[in-house]
C-alpha cells in the first residue's frame, strides 16, 4: 500500500509525498527502457487537442476531421516508503506533443535527459527546454551494444551543458545502473535546492 | 459467447465512445488546478447521490477509498488524463473527495526527505 490515510502509531495523519520525475530524451533513446527497468511501468494516456504542425499528419480526407489525438506516456512508480512515492514519466518525444511537457515539468524534482551518442542531437530539445526552465536535470549517456563510448567529457563539451549539470554513463536496461542515474538526479536537485536557499539567506543578509 | 453485434469491435477499433463523450464534451476541469501527482481520497460518512453521478464518478470514488495520484487513477482507469481531471473535478465540486496536493520540490520544509529519497533508492 502506497499511502495510508493516518499514522496507526500516533493517530496523526502523515503529511504524504509525492516526488515527480521526468525521463526525456530522443526518439529510441531508452526512455521506455529506462522507466521499466527501476519501477513497474504501466500505460497512461492523455487525449490533447492537435497542435497545427500535427494536424498536417493525423489529418483524415473525407473522414470527420480529427481534433483530439492519443499521446501515450511512460508511467512508473517508485515506493520508498508508505507515504513517500516517487512518480516517473517518461516524456512523448515527438514535438509535437511539446504542450504535454508543461503539464508533465510542473512541480517536477528534476529530469533524466537520455543521450543515445549516436544520436546526439536527438536530446537538445530537452536540454533547452531544461535550461530555459531551471529545472534540475542530469544528462545519462545510454551505452547501447556496438555503440562507440564516449567520454562523459566529450558529451559534455557536444552539449554545451553548464558546468554544474551531471553526466553520467548509464545502460538503461539494467536496473542498477538505471537506478543510479535517479540518485545521481535526486543529489543533484537537492544540491540545486540547498545553494539556492543558501543563496536567498546570503541576499535576505544583505 | 460474445454476441454477434460486437465481435467486430476489438481494441484495434478504438474506443467506441469518443473519451470526452464521458465528460459530456468539457476538456477543462472546473477549479484549481490538479496535479499528475496531487493525491485524491474520498470523503467518509457523506451521502452520495448515486443517480447524478456517472458510472465512472461512482468507480473513481472507489478507488480512492485510500489515497491515489490522479495519474494512478487514469491508468488503473484506463481513460485519459484529461478526462479523469474533469471527472475528479466534478466530485470535488461536490465536496465528495478532498485533495491534498503536492508540495512544490523548492518549498519542501526539510530537504532530508530527498536524502530519504537518495537512500530508499540505494536499497532497490
Amino acid at each position: 500500500m502506497a499511502f495510508a490515510g493516518s499514522d496507526p502509531a500516533s493517530g496523526q495523519p502523515e503529511v504524504p509525498v509525492t516526488i515527480k520525475l521526468l525521463v526525456a530524451g530522443g526518439f529510441g533513446a531508452g526512455k521506455t527502457t529506462l522507466v521499466g527497468a527501476v519501477s513497474e511501468i504501466r500505460p497512461l494516456r492523455t487525449e490533447e487537442p492537435l497542435s497545427e504542425p500535427g494536424t498536417h499528419v493525423d489529418i483524415l480526407d473525407g473522414v470527420e476531421r480529427k481534433t483530439t489525438t492519443t499521446v501515450a506516456l511512460d508511467f512508473g512508480r517508485i515506493t520508498i516508503r508508505q507515504n513517500l512515492v516517487i512518480y516517473l514519466f517518461g516524456t512523448p518525444g515527438q514535438e509535437r506533443f511539446w504542450f504535454m511537457w508543461d503539464e508533465l515539468a510542473r512541480g517536477a524534482l528534476g529530469a533524466v535527459v537520455l543521450a543515445d551518442t549516436r544520436r546526439l542531437a536527438g536530446c537538445f530539445p530537452s536540454v533547452d527546454y531544461f535550461e530555459r526552465r531551471h529545472l534540475p536535470f542530469v544528462v545519462a549517456v545510454n551505452c547501447f551494444d556496438g555503440a562507440r563510448r564516449y567520454h562523459p567529457v566529450d558529451v559534455r563539451s557536444a552539449l554545451d551543458l553548464d558546468p554544474g549539470v551531471p553526466v553520467v554513463l548509464c545502460d538503461a536496461r539494467q536496473r542498477v545502473s538505471a537506478r543510479d542515474v535517479l540518485i545521481a538526479l535526486v543529489e543533484h536537485a537537492l544540491q540545486e535546492i540547498e545553494r539556492h536557499r543558501a543563496q536567498s539567506a546570503w541576499a535576505a543578509a544583505q | 459467447m460474445p454476441s454477434t453485434e460486437d465481435h467486430w469491435l476489438d481494441e484495434e477499433a478504438g474506443p467506441v465512445v469518443r473519451p470526452y463523450a464521458l465528460t459530456r464534451g468539457r476538456t477543462r476541469p472546473v477549479g484549481e488546478y490538479l496535479d499528475l501527482i496531487a493525491l485524491v481520497t474520498a470523503v467518509r460518512g457523506v451521502e452520495v447521490d448515486r443517480v447524478s453521478l456517472d458510472p465512472e464518478h461512482l468507480a473513481l470514488l472507489r478507488m480512492c477509498r485510500l489515497p491515489a495520484s490522479v495519474a494512478d487513477l487514469a491508468s488503473d482507469l484506463d481513460l485519459p488524463l484529461g478526462v479523469i481531471q474533469v471527472l475528479l473535478a466534478d466530485l470535488r465540486a461536490r465536496k465528495l473527495i478532498s485533495v491534498h496536493h503536492p508540495t512544490p520540490p523548492a518549498q519542501l520544509p526539510d530537504a532530508q526527505i530527498l536524502r530519504e529519497v537518495a537512500d530508499g533508492l540505494r536499497r532497490l
